[in-house]
């Protein structure tokens, strides 16, 4: 028994980690989500994108004899945040708001759909160019943090998870702040709540657009370059996360930025908890279920009429 | 699906039925001929996925081209499909000749499993939880020890198992799949399950409150759609003769179920058959050529395939041809004549009518509400509503804006059920019941904001809402016919397109879609809205008309005016709660509803006319 419960402490402590990376990207996806209004098929895929950029700054670019085995990941990690967002921005620019924003905030279900499929297309596009650029070897950053443990009672949490967690946390309630204070989180705001109105007053939809993608996949990637470092990859490792970050955004309620973070951490709970009672490969059908569960019966506070109004 | 097709569908609906049966036979035929005289078997190979991708396309488009719920996780039914057909092979020795209709069944009842639950889902949430099916089971699988399954060579008496050393009998067995899958899905466009699927794809509440039980009608879709991929992907192990979990249920495999849909065109038998006639060989070719530099060239290719054709051509190749080659056709014919204004129809050809009402006042009531109660939140949407509308009336339903009028629709056709309280209608209850049965019963209703199905004609729209009122297709457009007559929107205009109708005329026709049901009792939301003085004028009569033929109504409007020149009788509603109910001349007195209205300073004038 006393055994049971140290196993459950450490899954709790091991899933309160890596939830608070799940956290900080479904605060990514949950800014698209809420802002735009786009399911982000390929949100997953720029996580992959952000995994490898961080690695090759590592080690082409040579920070890790700049700042050490040690820093040189988490910086990396920070550094795929801006690159990304680039990438997201011109993508968006070019591509995604083709289908969304001013010309279609009006469109009804049809519209929507679009969107999606169109990210789907994307999606497989940056697997599959991945899987062509980095090859197809399952990688990770190697750092010394990533074998080390702390040690909390009977419990020891991995060095890594731990300093990504931190990170995690500190991001996701500075871009919270950013978005409740600034000027540009209020037009964000704006867009987000109403987007003809805000047109209306001056806010440039199509931009705030453009921005709330950006800053998504870019916030997304730090979240994948922290990740990198305690797990393996390749390219297709986006499909299992874009469930995860699903779930956890569902969970926490559309348009919550807080409430992302949350549900992502209670998803990475879920996760390794999961390990208690289930067999290993079995984790991901463990997301999938909680996840259609809590669509099932947890959709209000999100969508709130099962009837749209007549 | 921003853009499907536009009216030129309906040719395929109503036109020469022999037709199509012609043009797969047609395509089968060259088909074939070229499969037989292709010696390669790389080639015959191809030829055979392509047959199987446009299977899988067909069953994608039975679910989603029609119904527009688009599944994203098709793979679940192909998967089970193979890996049940495979199993059975492997661990039971059964032939594949039984093993792919047992996947047909085990896709079957998945599907009904899926839908059940995930149907009550709308919108992204229906899309991303079909997206986690497939993904779920994939892990299932590979948990299960099924990495990677072999089907065995039989040696002796192959053919009994399927196995052919003539690589052209796969291109055989795949076409008779295809031509089944083609088969049953002409029967869904030219039948009035598929009109009703188009009706959902186009505006489900509308659907539902005309009388189709969408949630049935979404059933039978997507258990035709789950044995269709179920046998596509029974086929599909079968000539691989070997299966994983990704090849059978990951994302590939769905997406590819929708890229030949949307490629190829939505909503038609032939978008995935050219959509997998083009992309299929493209994509393997290049898979051939470059594969071992470019490992992921493949995805690649359906990635910006998908890509492209929503940023240029959303509809999809086949409406796309088809829409210019009508425009070809049309400019070489000259211009259109000019669309008939719209004109009442002419009174003498109307039905008999009883000279008389018969005397309201000691009319029984036809619908009772009693102690209807209902809240959204904290905010008491109707509180206690008492109501008796009586047979043969037009009564009104009045009250300032959030008063609860709407709701009260709602209510009464089952949108929403009340928290309390009972509705009877003609002495039976209607608590409980989802909107089409409400409709079945003989209460129909038309909308504030205008549901029509766009895409549809007129005359479409409106036996759509016909189907309640009888069982086969002949009176179901008589019917309709009947219903155009009586608001005057019978002849030509019945054939155009209900998106480029004006207010007026898509009110007229909301008229005629709720009365193609033959309902006793019209529900009729805020009909003049929205419209001009002189358009007003046009459509009372038409409603008093209606009314004078038995069909007592319930009719909200916001205008006194209007009301009162309308109706027999007046309800006034304010805060969810009825003020006053009687006839007009005492209502419009009445303390409360002045106060309601114009504010209580306003009473004091009302009662003290003087100053």
């Amino acid at each position: 028994m006393e055994a049971f419960f140290i196993d459950f402490l450490q899954a709790a402590a091991a899933g309160l980690m890596v939830g608070g990376t799940y956290g900080l990207m479904c605060v990514g996806l949950g800014i698209i989500f809420g802002v735009m209004r786009v399911v982000n098929f390929a949100h997953g895929d720029f996580m992959m994108l952000g995994m490898y950029v961080a690695f090759y700054l590592v080690g082409l670019l040579g920070l890790g004899k700049l700042f050490g085995p040690s820093a040189a990941p988490i910086i990396a990690a920070l550094a795929a945040g801006p690159i990304v967002y680039l990438v997201g921005i011109l993508l968006h620019r070019y591509l995604i708001a083709r289908v969304t924003g001013a010309k279609v905030v009006s469109a009804d279900a049809e519209g929507h759909y679009t969107q999606i499929i169109l990210t789907l297309g994307v999606s497989l596009i940056l697997q599959n160019g991945g899987l062509i650029l980095f090859g197809s070897l399952p990688i990770s950053i190697q750092t010394p943090l990533s074998r080390e443990s702390w040690e909390w009672g009977p419990v020891f949490v991995n060095q890594a998870r731990t300093v990504s967690f931190v990170i995690a946390v500190v991001l996701a309630l500075g871009l919270y702040f950013f978005l409740a204070r600034s000027r540009l989180g209020k037009a964000l705001r704006a867009a987000a709540d109403n987007p003809v109105a805000a047109s209306y007053v001056g806010v440039d939809v199509d931009r705030a657009h453009r921005l709330a993608f950006g800053l998504g996949v870019g916030i997304t990637a730090i979240g994948g370059g922290l990740m990198a470092s305690t797990q393996t990859f390749q390219p297709y490792i986006g499909f299992d996360f874009v469930i995860v970050m699903f779930a956890g955004v569902v969970l926490g309620g559309l348009g919550s930025i807080l409430g992302a973070f949350w549900g992502g951490l209670t998803i990475g709970m879920v996760q390794q908890m999961s390990t208690l009672v289930l067999p290993h490969q079995l984790q991901n059908t463990a997301i999938f279920v909680v996840f259609l569960l809590i669509i099932f019966f947890w959709p209000r506070g999100m969508f709130g009429r099962t009837w749209e109004r007549t | 699906m921003s853009a499907t097709p536009s009216g030129s569908r309906r040719e395929s609906v109503s036109g020469d039925s022999r037709r199509p049966l012609m043009a797969i036979g047609v395509f089968a035929l060259v088909f074939l001929a070229v499969g037989m005289v292709v010696t390669n078997s790389y080639y015959q190979l191809m030829m055979t996925l392509v047959l199987i991708w446009a299977t899988m396309g067909l069953s994608w488009n039975v679910l989603s081209g029609y119904s527009g719920l688009v599944s994203f996780g098709q793979a679940a039914f192909f998967g089970l499909g193979g890996y049940t057909m495979t199993i059975a092979f492997v661990k039971f020795g059964i032939t594949p000749w039984l093993g792919i209709p047992l996947g047909v069944v085990v896709g079957v009842l998945a599907g009904v499993l899926i839908g059940i639950p995930t149907f009550r889902l709308r919108g992204h949430y229906f899309g991303l939880s079909m997206l986690a099916y497939p993904l779920a089971m994939l892990y299932v699988f590979e948990w299960l020890g099924y990495q990677e399954v072999s089907l065995p060579m039989k040696r002796e008496n192959p053919a009994a198992y399927a196995q052919f050393a003539d690589q052209r009998m796969y291109i055989l067995l795949a076409m008779a799949f295809l031509i089944v899958a083609m088969l049953i899905c002409l029967k869904v466009e030219s039948s009035r399950f598929g009109r009703s699927l188009l009706a959902i794809k186009q505006n489900e509440p509308a659907a539902e409150a005309a009388g189709i039980d969408t949630l049935r009608q979404k059933m039978v879709a997507i258990m035709l759609s789950a044995g269709i991929a179920g046998a596509a992907g029974g086929l599909y192990a079968n000539v691989l003769l070997v299966v994983t979990p990704h090849t059978m249920f990951g994302m590939l495999v769905s997406a590819q179920a929708l890229i030949m849909s949307l490629f190829g065109g939505v909503g038609t038998l032939w978008g995935p058959v050219i959509g997998a006639a083009i992309l299929v060989p493209l994509a393997e070719i290049l898979h051939g050529e470059l594969g071992s530099v470019l490992p992921g060239i493949q995805g690649v290719v359906y990635g910006l395939a998908i890509i492209i054709i929503i940023l240029v051509a959303p509809e999809g190749i086949y409406w796309r041809v088809r829409d210019h080659l009508a425009a070809r056709r049309a400019a070489a014919a000259g211009p259109e004549p000019a669309e008939e204004p719209a004109r009442p129809a002419p009174l003498a050809a109307r039905p008999a009518v009883p000279a008389e009402r018969p005397a309201l006042a000691t009319a029984r009531p036809i619908l009772t509400l009693d102690g209807v109660s209902l809240s959204f939140g904290g905010l008491k949407a109707l509180d206690g509503v008492n109501l008796a509308i009586k047979q043969g009336a037009i009564h009104g339903i009045i009250g300032p804006n959030g008063a609860g009028k709407t709701t009260l629709f709602n209510v009464i056709n089952g949108f929403i059920p009340p928290a309390a309280g009972s509705i009877e209608f003609e002495g039976k209850s209607l608590v409980g019941l989802k909107p089409h049965q409400v409709c079945w019963r003989g209460v129909g209703r038309t909308f504030q904001v205008v549901r029509a199905f766009p895409r549809m004609t007129v005359l479409e729209n409106v036996i759509t809402g016909a189907f309640a009122g009888s069982p086969t297709d002949e009176g179901a457009r008589a019917l309709a016919g009947e219903a155009l007559e009586r608001v005057g929107l019978a002849g030509r205009q019945a054939q155009a397109i209900a998106g480029g109708l004006t207010t007026k005329q898509l009110r007229l026709l909301e008229l005629a879609r709720a009365l193609a049901s033959r309902p006793r009792l019209l529900l009729l939301d805020e009909t003049f809205a929205g419209l001009a003085h002189d358009a007003i004028d046009d459509l009372m009569p038409i409603i008093r008309q209606i009314n004078r033929e038995g069909v007592t109504i319930v009719i909200i409007e916001h205008t006194m005016q209007a009301m009162v020149k309308l109706a027999d009788e007046f309800s006034v509603l304010n805060h969810g709660r009825v003020l006053a109910s009687g006839v007009p001349s005492e209502v419009v007195r009445d303390r409360a509803v002045i106060e309601a209205y114009l504010g209580k300073k306003w009473i004091d004038r009302a009662e003290n006319p003087v100053a």
